[in-house]
């Protein structure tokens, strides 16, 4: 690979096109009412409708319309008063109607608009991607191709289907093609990836993972030389499964396509496939000779026609956004950008503002969840939410510190009674008989036992080598069972040795 | 005991004078001693529907309150799902498939009852007006055996004809009900679309396909049509009314004061003389009863059957892509080293017949991209245009009328070899699947060339099913008293012939 990305953006301007698809998290499927959960027995969430048995004839599920509409909304479309489902007709072995039912010229939201903001060489940029679509799909199942060298169906000795996937919402949200955001191009990417998974977790609407498929992102990629206004021809990079990912699919596909062009060749326009691990793609489908997919309206289904009172209680019902709402905490709480970075990732800016809202401080709300909780989560392997702890909880925790009935090493161990599920903090205080000791009697006696037990190092620390007192802090704390106020033996233990 | 009509089985059910299991097991009886000649069946379900007809009279004898047709036996067309049952739509590519799952229509008969003698022959597919087109060999028209019985649903027409069956289910996308009805001299009612569940019957054309009833008389059509008909939430195109109060309908057989439109763009040229003939004398006999006949233009019908032979085989070649071997029905060529790709072309190649491979391909390129507007999509505004024909023409008439078919039943093998002449036995038939609204044939009488059956049509709006039983009713009530016994009794005895 001769060329550096440097030599890439000098000479040509990248043109995106991102194509998302999202699986909704509604409790049955697109067009039957069989279960959604990932993970189930394979073919166990199947019934007439989504294994096309012969009859079979798909009814709407409202509750995927609702979340399409809300994610339409949330992302600045219109609603059209009148759109419908459209079969896209091609023959692959887990698409069980060997159609997909779909949307073509009829979606039911269209023309919105996402801001992202990305650090660029001028300070911090906006950048608008114009969202030319969201259209409603059901997925198809999955297959398992076995015995093959690359686990794909050429070359494999059978193959496994299973439909459990077959017929789950989907809403696949279109852009525009993106101009203009030059060598800038992957990070806007990944950046709008990422403002997209952070507006429909706000919505509920999907469990947006893109390791487990819930949201998978297809990066369209096309250089030309800079100044022209032919585009030129893209190539569609398939099912990008991380936000780092489609910043490196992206940049990876800049750099192969202007490899090619500066060597007088052409790009095929085909879909690829990225490979995590090299972070390189590999051909696909050649698309060369478009695909006819026949499309017609859905003759099984009625026009979806969604009242306009309907559309402006589910618009006044949109959580805030994001970006917004992300800024507002950021500056109320005085967070550095660094560390909000961190709590969106680690996924807990819910609870700490629910924690903060419950009247603890933001910075001890947010070292808590991100510190000690967070840790144990990931020790214990499950979603911070799932511990049996509540804001509710540590914000009492936090009151008990500030008031100086538990100490931070107390208030750990609170922590983990609560989590360990022994109930609320005071029962885990009462149960484990948990309790400062700022009787200044108790812990003059127990100082006079260790300075007893330790004459060398007292005699250090009264000759003036204060650092040694540390030695000494620690056997009272040890003493006291690490009940006391480290701060305050500190004191009583300096004054006791003549400071 | 197998010539009453249902509803006087009903009665001698419900008086006591039979059981459901003795009427069933005649009706078994029947089957066994004509079926070699008529072929109206690719299942017969002996064991089952007695079990069922046992059940019934286990009901009755302990006093539950039943169904208007409980314990009556019924044909049921081999395109609608019943769990378990062999279900092949005449197709050997359904071959070995049985249905986890009852269609709508079929949970609706056994609500009701009704039993399942088994699954009548048809054109593979539904595809065809002559059930020449079964992979299992044609039915023959109890009238004549060297005729066809109508398609697709030949084999639920003859079934009754035959008095193998006093009831029978059909489905009608251009006429599957109503042309069969016609050429045997049997009642066939295509409901407005939407009026009964599709839920369970395998798709031929979506927008167009309607169950419905058949039966040997008006008011035994409509006992059955309210049996299956109402709202399913399990089908989309439902229509989420009442059903109309065809039964009731049927009983008063009043016209009077009703205005009935005879379309003039359904008769004239290209009918049979015996057609014209029967159909003028309907006509007469209706303005005696009360009506008053008026004519009503429909420009577009013109069009009708050109759009017609767009839309269904653009969606049949749709609903037909799920027969890929991959879940149920035949596998043909899964041997070592075999591609999905090629186990699937094999299937299809095998188990398709020509009609079925005829009209895949014809939508298949009807939908193609740069062929849609021009075909597609004008056949839609075709569409559209024969919808406001009818509109139209309903303002002046309550109901309209035509001959149900331009002629009577044709030999068999005699246009096998010509689609065209095939496609246009249904152009009288086919307005009323565009548009979605109701349409029956009941008997006119027979042709006098031929002394064949002739069938009359009449059509009414959507989900003004109701009217077409009060015509039907009371022209039929006039012809029964002309002809003094049904016209079925001037039909072979079968037995005799053999």
């Amino acid at each position: 690979m001769s060329l550096t990305y440097d030599d890439v953006v000098a000479k040509y301007e990248p043109v995106l096109g991102l194509e998302v698809h999202v699986e909704l998290n509604t409790e049955s499927k697109m067009f039957c009412g069989c279960a959604t959960v990932f993970g189930a027995e394979p073919n166990t969430q199947t019934c007439p409708v989504c294994l096309a048995l012969p009859g079979a004839l798909p009814v709407v599920n409202e509750k995927a319309i609702e979340s399409t509409i809300k994610i339409g909304l949330a992302l600045n479309c219109s609603i059209a008063p009148f759109s419908r489902f459209a079969r896209k007709n091609y023959f692959y072995p887990d698409m069980p109607k060997n159609f997909q039912i779909s949307q073509y010229d009829e979606p039911i939201c269209v023309n919105g608009y996402v801001d992202v903001e990305i650090e660029t060489d001028e300070g911090l940029k906006k950048f608008r991607i114009e969202v030319e679509r969201v259209h409603m799909e059901e997925d198809t199942g999955k297959s398992l191709h076995v015995g093959g060298a690359t686990g794909r169906i050429h070359g494999a000795e059978y193959s496994l289907l299973d439909y459990n996937r077959a017929g789950i919402p989907l809403v696949e949200i279109v852009t525009k093609i993106v101009p203009g955001t030059g060598k800038y191009a992957p990070e806007v990417a990944k950046a709008y990836v990422a403002e997209l998974r952070d507006i429909l977790r706000s919505l509920g609407v999907s469990d947006v993972k893109m390791e487990q498929g819930s949201l998978r992102c297809d990066a369209n990629v096309s250089l030309r030389l800079i100044g022209a206004e032919k585009l030129g021809t893209r190539s569609e990079t398939k099912n990008v499964n991380s936000l780092r990912s489609v910043e490196r699919a992206v940049r990876g596909e800049m750099i192969r396509h202007a490899e090619l062009l500066n060597a007088g060749g052409r790009v095929v326009q085909e879909t690829r496939h990225f490979q995590e691990d090299t972070g390189l793609t590999r051909s696909g489908r050649s698309k060369e000779q478009a695909e006819d997919y026949r499309y017609f309206p859905e003759p099984d289904l009625v026009p979806v026609e969604p009242d306009a009172a309907w559309i402006e209680k589910l618009r006044a019902g949109l959580p805030e956004r994001p970006s917004i709402r992300r800024k507002r905490l950021q500056e109320a709480w005085a967070v550095p950008e660094k560390e909000m970075a961190a709590m969106i990732n680690a996924d807990v800016l819910d609870i700490v503002e629910e924690t903060v809202l419950l009247g603890a401080e933001p910075t001890k709300a947010r070292s808590w969840w991100l510190g000690e909780i967070s840790r144990i989560a990931n020790d214990k392997d499950v979603a911070i939410t799932d511990l049996a702890i509540t804001p509710q909880d540590v914000a009492e925790i936090v009151a008990l510190v500030n008031s100086g009935d538990l100490t931070d090493k107390l208030a750990r161990q609170v922590v983990e009674g609560v989590i360990a599920g022994e109930g609320k903090p005071s029962a885990v205080i009462a149960a484990r008989g948990i309790k400062v000791v700022n009787d200044d009697g108790a812990l003059m006696a127990a100082i006079e036992k260790v300075c007893a037990e330790q004459v060398e190092t007292a005699e250090k620390v009264r000759a003036g080598h204060i650092p040694a007192a540390g030695a000494l802090i620690g056997a009272v704390m040890k003493e006291t069972k690490g009940q006391a106020d480290a701060a305050r033996v500190r004191e009583l233990l300096l004054s006791h040795l003549g400071h | 005991m197998i010539r009453n009509t249902a509803a006087q089985m009903a009665a001698k059910l419900a008086s006591g004078e039979t059981t459901s299991v003795a009427l069933t097991q005649a009706h078994l009886d029947r089957i066994n001693s004509v079926e070699d000649k008529v072929h109206a069946f690719l299942f017969v379900d002996g064991k089952g529907a007695l079990e069922q007809a046992a059940s019934v009279d286990a009901k009755r004898a302990k006093g539950e309150k039943l169904s208007p047709l409980a314990g009556v036996p019924l044909a049921l067309k081999d395109v609608l799902a019943q769990k378990d049952k062999p279900t092949t739509c005449g197709s050997k590519i359904l071959e070995g498939w049985l249905p986890s799952y009852d269609s709508t229509v079929v949970a609706n008969l056994k609500k009701n009852d009704i039993v399942i003698l088994g699954k009548t022959n048809m054109d593979e597919f539904a595809m065809g007006s002559s059930t020449e087109n079964s992979a299992y060999g044609p039915t023959h028209n109890p009238w004549d055996l060297s005729r066809i019985p109508g398609g697709s649903g030949g084999g639920s027409s003859a079934a009754l004809a035959s008095f193998e069956a006093p009831l029978a289910i059909g489905t009608d996308t251009g006429g599957s009900i109503r042309q069969p009805a016609a050429v045997t001299g049997t009642v066939g009612v295509k409901p407005t679309y939407g009026g009964v569940s599709r839920y369970g019957l395998v798709a031929f054309s979506s927008s167009l396909d309607q169950a419905g009833p058949c039966a040997r008389t008006v008011l035994d059509t409509a006992l059955l049509h309210e049996a299956i008909a109402g709202y399913d939430p399990k089908d989309a195109t439902s229509i989420n009314a009442p059903v109309p109060l065809v039964v009731q309908a049927a009983k008063d057989g009043n016209v009077k004061g009703m205005k009935i439109g005879v379309v003039k763009e359904l008769n004239g040229d290209g009918y049979q003389p015996g057609v014209r003939a029967r159909f003028d004398e309907a006509l007469e006999l209706l303005a005696k009863a009360g009506a008053e006949i008026v004519e009503v233009s429909a420009p577009n019908f013109e069009y009708a059957l050109a759009a017609y032979y767009l839309i269904a085989p653009s969606e049949a070649s749709s609903n037909l892509a799920r027969f890929d071997a991959m879940r149920y029905g035949l596998r043909v060529g899964d041997v070592d080293g075999a591609s999905a790709e090629a186990v699937m072309n094999l299937t299809r190649e095998v188990g398709f017949g020509k009609e079925v491979k005829r009209r895949i391909i014809l939508g298949t390129y009807a939908l193609s991209s740069g062929y849609y507007d021009a075909y597609y999509g004008s056949a839609q505004k075709v569409r559209t245009l024969i919808t406001q024909d009818f509109t139209k023409a309903f303002t002046k008439a309550d109901v309209l009328v035509s001959p149900t078919c331009p002629t009577t039943a044709f030999k068999i093998g005699e246009k096998a070899n010509d689609p065209l002449a095939m496609y246009l036995n249904d152009i009288a038939t086919i307005p009323v699947n565009m548009a979605g609204i109701g349409g029956m044939s009941l008997p006119a009488g027979l042709a006098d060339e031929d002394g064949l059956p002739v069938g009359f049509q009449i059509m009414s709006p959507v989900m003004k099913d109701e009217r077409m039983y009060s015509v039907g009713a009371s022209l039929e009530a006039a012809l029964l008293s002309k002809w003094g016994a049904p016209l079925l009794d001037r039909a072979p005895t079968l037995e005799a012939s053999k």
